[in-house]
């Protein structure tokens, strides 16, 4: 079966009768079986999937399908599905069955989508690569041996090796735009807010959204138009009204401004490739009619530790619940009160968890608090205002997504701080809330794909999605 | 007991932190229902429970319910809001942090006026701020493991702060009267301290007389009743007063009380060093108290204690003790007020609520709720006096006990049917009279001779005669008149 674009391939196919979901599902089913070693797919809902193809098949004959009628979605294992295992690719939430279905994932259910599995990634959302998974890493479809990024990369893979046609993920400091350049995807992070969190297993807080991993920008619009407005449920939920943004795909004949970081291409980890490609794009805005200008941006350097520093203090409380009283993981070794809490904890958690915890707990004590977290928050504030000034004058923001290319399993692991450095470019945009998407932007020498991310302002989905339509159809 | 002389070299200094739990249908955060003595685990959720993706939901009514008591206390509203996580590890903490407002208290300032030997005097707050329960831990006899009851977790609280300006134990007990008469007559919390619905930490430090530097304070939890809350702070104050005596330093420490010794102890170091961790809420959104919202919780504010003692002394022209008396309780205080709309003799009103009315109640131990008679039916018993158509005493002693057994009937009715209605007709009164004169001649010549009090035996006659019917004011003049003659 062929590898389709979009969503409007499908249905158009479901239309003359070429295609049913049943046989979609087989497809998908069978791909999965075959990309095993992949490693994409925590559990797969076979049973559940061919159920549910059968429905929408019948609803589409009787002409009452939903919108998302012939979509099959594979969900990253931080996502609420009821009566189905939810365990961020953690020891800790061991056996653990989620009792509600997520708003954003019900939406989905309610205009037909198909749900065929929970999908590994970095245990609760932490990390780069997806090598901090209980389950063991992901590879990468376009070359095993190396990671599919993270830490949505079962998300990411599942959708490059056709496992699914749309994936969602969470993006909390890229998490979904970095594995999506790796993995030569779209990869699309809404404004913090614009998509409920409910049903979302909270990292951090005030950083977390639902992302969306797709192969075109138009089943991204519909992804989102269907996930996003509010919910009573989720009180920091966007009240705003949600657009259209299927219909708004068209940018007409807009000329835009555009700005670059000026660091961000200087920066020392930044591949040939990557910046060549970067340029290359900039180069072909500027040729097409756009303005494009280089910009300063001195707060650079201290993104990094500002989202380190603030969504490890929120890591640390959100993870408390795992304490083995009530579900999930509990230390057999324990003899008291206290033992029970730090053996369920030492052996529940991963390293990579453990060490935010620990971080997080330390700028959050009394002693630390305001040198370490208040000072985090005003610099956040700095980052934001001085992000809002530039998007005033500018329509976007033009990156690279990643400083590299997928890099191989095990290369980052000895050092957590270069394992942060792939986050550079993306945690600006979870700092400020504001949406960002990262689109294939060619490859380099070895044929890995390479990102290119646009940041827009606060709640501009509509217009970072023609816009991105109007890039992909140049790429093309 | 402290000697007077150690009393006076030092000044008691305590605080006080009050729960209450608010009596609203669901939790704070969450929709599951808040009740009392449910079977355990009942009141529980995916949120209560914490499960991994789910958030907390404010609880509007719990918000309105802590400003209506900063309304009573005259505090300041803030208009912006965010709750604060205090993360520690607890079993019945579900979450492991609790949510609760560190740095913007729904309430800030006011006071709560109590009622000293000395006169009235202001406790000033320092805050009042909602918060969430815990649940509770259980320790079953012959259960291994300790078993935990989510049912309360969640349950919205508002903690009372107050300044630290109470000076002793007398003091620190008025205040709690106060707090739970406020918090039932705004029908926020049922006050009650046996359940846990009102429960009560005190600060409490001393410090040389006269001097202005605050000594090291120390906490006492664990007092679940307004005896225990007196009983630690008599105890602690004479704990610390020794220790200093004594030229021992008193550690800054938290400290429960035992009930069954009258002492406290110091809790494990370890409990007490815990670093809370304290930040915003992110999973909640700023909670705005808009003018709008702020306007209506006023003008839909319930009568305060205050306002009505005001009323019933001012308009009512009762008494002091009076008017303290019938405000102590709201339902006492309600039940008056209606009596006193449909009558104009607010004095008996207020002699048959503390008269009759009360004598039932402890009679019955019941609660002015489940008082049978409405509060028409002691009007009508009030105006049945004031028409002389009956006695007081024919009326508490002989009407309405009937009236509480029939309480349909009027007590009219009663009267009528028990043929008590009095005689104030002098035609009927007159034979009796003769009659009573006739019979007793050596008695009228005593009378006549100047022995002018026997006239109480003559009146006895005739009540005894017309059975208790005779209108006494008419029958002592007729039988003045009969024996002058």
């Amino acid at each position: 079966m062929k590898n389709f674009s979009s969503l409007s391939e499908i249905k158009a196919s479901l239309k003359t009768g070429t295609l049913s979901c049943a046989t979609l599902v087989e497809h998908y089913l069978k791909n999965i079986e075959e990309h095993k070693h992949l490693n994409a797919f925590l559990e797969v809902y076979t049973e559940e999937a061919r159920l549910q193809a059968q429905r929408v098949d019948e609803k589409l004959r009787l002409g009452t399908a939903g919108r998302l009628a012939g979509l099959v979605v594979g969900l990253k294992d931080v996502l609420c599905l009821q009566d189905k295992g939810l365990q961020a690719s953690s020891k800790i939430l061991d056996g653990f069955i989620s009792q509600f279905t997520g708003t954003a994932v019900q939406r989905l259910l309610d205009e037909d989508a198909i749900i065929i599995g929970r999908q590994n990634c970095d245990e609760f959302a932490m990390g780069s690569s997806n090598e901090n998974s209980a389950f063991g890493p992901v590879r990468n479809a376009a070359d095993p041996d190396r990671v599919p990024g993270g830490s949505s990369g079962g998300s990411a893979v599942a959708v490059q090796a056709d496992l699914c046609q749309v994936s969602l993920g969470t993006d909390t400091g890229g998490s979904v735009r970095q594995p999506a350049a790796f993995t030569g995807l779209v990869g699309f992070k809404p404004s913090y807010g614009r998509i409920s969190r409910w049903g979302l297993l909270a990292y951090a807080s005030s950083f977390d959204v639902i992302g969306i991993f797709a192969k075109s920008i138009e089943d991204c619009a519909l992804v989102l138009e269907v996930m996003a407005g509010p919910d009573e449920y989720d009180s920091t939920a966007t009240q705003l009204e949600v657009p259209a943004y299927t219909q708004k795909l068209d940018r007409g004949n807009a000329k835009y401004k555009v700005a670059y970081i000026k660091n961000t291409l200087e920066s020392e980890g930044l591949s040939a490739a990557v910046k060549q490609r970067t340029v290359e794009k900039l180069r072909w805005l500027e040729e097409q009619g756009h303005t494009v200008e280089a910009v300063d941006f001195p707060l650079l350097d201290y993104m990094l530790p500002t989202y380190y520093i603030l969504t490890t203090a929120e890591a640390s409380s959100n993870l408390s619940r795992f304490d083995g009283v009530r579900y999930g993981y509990r230390s057999p070794n324990a003899d008291s009160l206290e033992s029970m809490y730090k053996l369920t904890r030492s052996e529940g958690f991963g390293a990579e968890v453990k060490r935010r915890i620990m971080l997080g707990t330390f700028v959050l004590s009394a002693s630390y608090y305001d040198a370490y977290y208040t000072k985090a928050q005003k610099v956040r504030r700095l980052i934001k205002e001085a992000t809002q000034a530039l998007l005033g004058t500018y329509d976007f923001l033009v990156m690279p997504t990643t400083p590299t290319t997928a890099f191989k399993l095990g290369e980052h692991t000895e050092d957590p701080l270069e394992m942060y450095l792939a986050d550079i470019f993306t945690v600006h945009a979870n700092l400020c809330g504001i949406p960002a998407i990262s689109l294939p932007n060619g490859t380099d020498s070895s044929g890995l794909p390479v990102g290119i991310q646009i940041v827009a302002d606060l709640y501009q989905e509509d217009k970072l999605l023609a816009f991105s339509q109007y890039l992909q159809g140049a790429a093309t | 007991m402290l000697s007077e002389d150690l009393k006076n070299k030092y000044t008691v200094v305590i605080g006080l932190e009050v729960h209450a739990q608010l009596l609203t249908e669901s939790k704070m955060f969450a929709s599951d229902a808040v009740a009392y003595g449910e079977t355990p685990n009942k009141n529980i959720s995916v949120i209560t429970l914490a499960h991994p993706g789910t958030l907390p939901r404010i609880n509007k009514r719990a918000v309105e319910f802590a400003i209506r008591m900063g309304i009573a206390c005259r505090s300041q509203i803030s208009r912006y809001n965010i709750f604060d996580r205090k993360n520690y590890f607890y079993p019945d903490l579900p979450k492991g942090y609790q949510l609760t407002q560190d740095r913007t208290p729904i309430c800030k300032g006011g006071a709560v006026t109590v009622k000293t030997s000395e006169g009235a005097r202001a406790i000033v707050l320092n805050r009042v701020h909602l918060e969430e329960d815990a649940g509770k831990s259980l320790h079953l006899a012959g259960e291994a493991d300790t078993l935990v009851d989510f049912n309360r977790a969640g349950t919205p609280l508002i903690e009372i702060v107050t300044e630290p300006v109470i000076r002793n134990a007398d003091e620190a007990s008025s205040f709690l009267t106060e707090v739970r008469k406020l918090v039932r007559y705004l029908d926020i919390c049922d006050g009650n301290m046996e359940e846990g619905s009102l429960r009560c930490d005190v600060n409490i430090s001393l410090m040389p007389a006269g001097s202005t530097v605050f000594g090291k304070k120390v906490e006492v939890k664990n007092l679940n009743s307004f005896s225990n809350v007196r009983r630690a702070i008599e105890f602690e104050t004479e704990r610390q007063a020794t220790m200093l005596e004594r030229g021992e330093a008193v550690a800054s420490e938290t400290r429960t009380f035992d009930a069954n010794t009258g002492t406290t102890a110091a809790m494990r170091t370890k409990e007490e060093l815990n670093d809370y961790r304290y930040f915003p809420e992110p999973d909640l959104s700023p909670l705005i108290v808009s003018e709008e919202w702020l306007q209506r919780i006023e003008a839909q504010m319930p009568s305060l204690p205050e306002e009505l003692y005001q009323r019933f002394t001012a308009e009512y022209g009762l008494s002091d003790y009076d008017a303290q008396v019938l405000t102590d309780s709201k339902g006492i205080a309600l039940y008056f007020q209606e009596i006193c709309s449909k009558t104009q003799n607010y004095k008996a009103a207020a002699n048959w609520m503390n008269g009759p009315i009360k004598g039932s109640m402890n009679e019955r131990s019941i609660e002015i709720e489940d008082f049978p008679l409405a509060p028409e039916q002691i009007a009508a018993l009030i105006a049945l006096v004031d028409s002389e158509k009956v006695s007081f005493s024919v009326a508490s002693q002989r009407i309405y006990p009937l009236l509480l057994q029939n309480p349909k009937l009027t007590p009219l009715a009663i009267a009528e049917r028990e043929n008590l209605v009095q005689e104030s007709n002098q035609d009927a009164l007159l034979p009796i009279i003769q009659e009573v004169i006739t019979e007793n001649p050596a008695k009228v010549a005593e009378y006549r001779k100047g022995r002018k009090g026997i006239i109480g035996m003559f009146m006895g006659e005739v009540m005894k005669k017309s059975r208790g019917k005779a209108d006494p004011k008419v029958a002592n003049k007729l039988l003045q008149q009969a024996l002058e003659q």
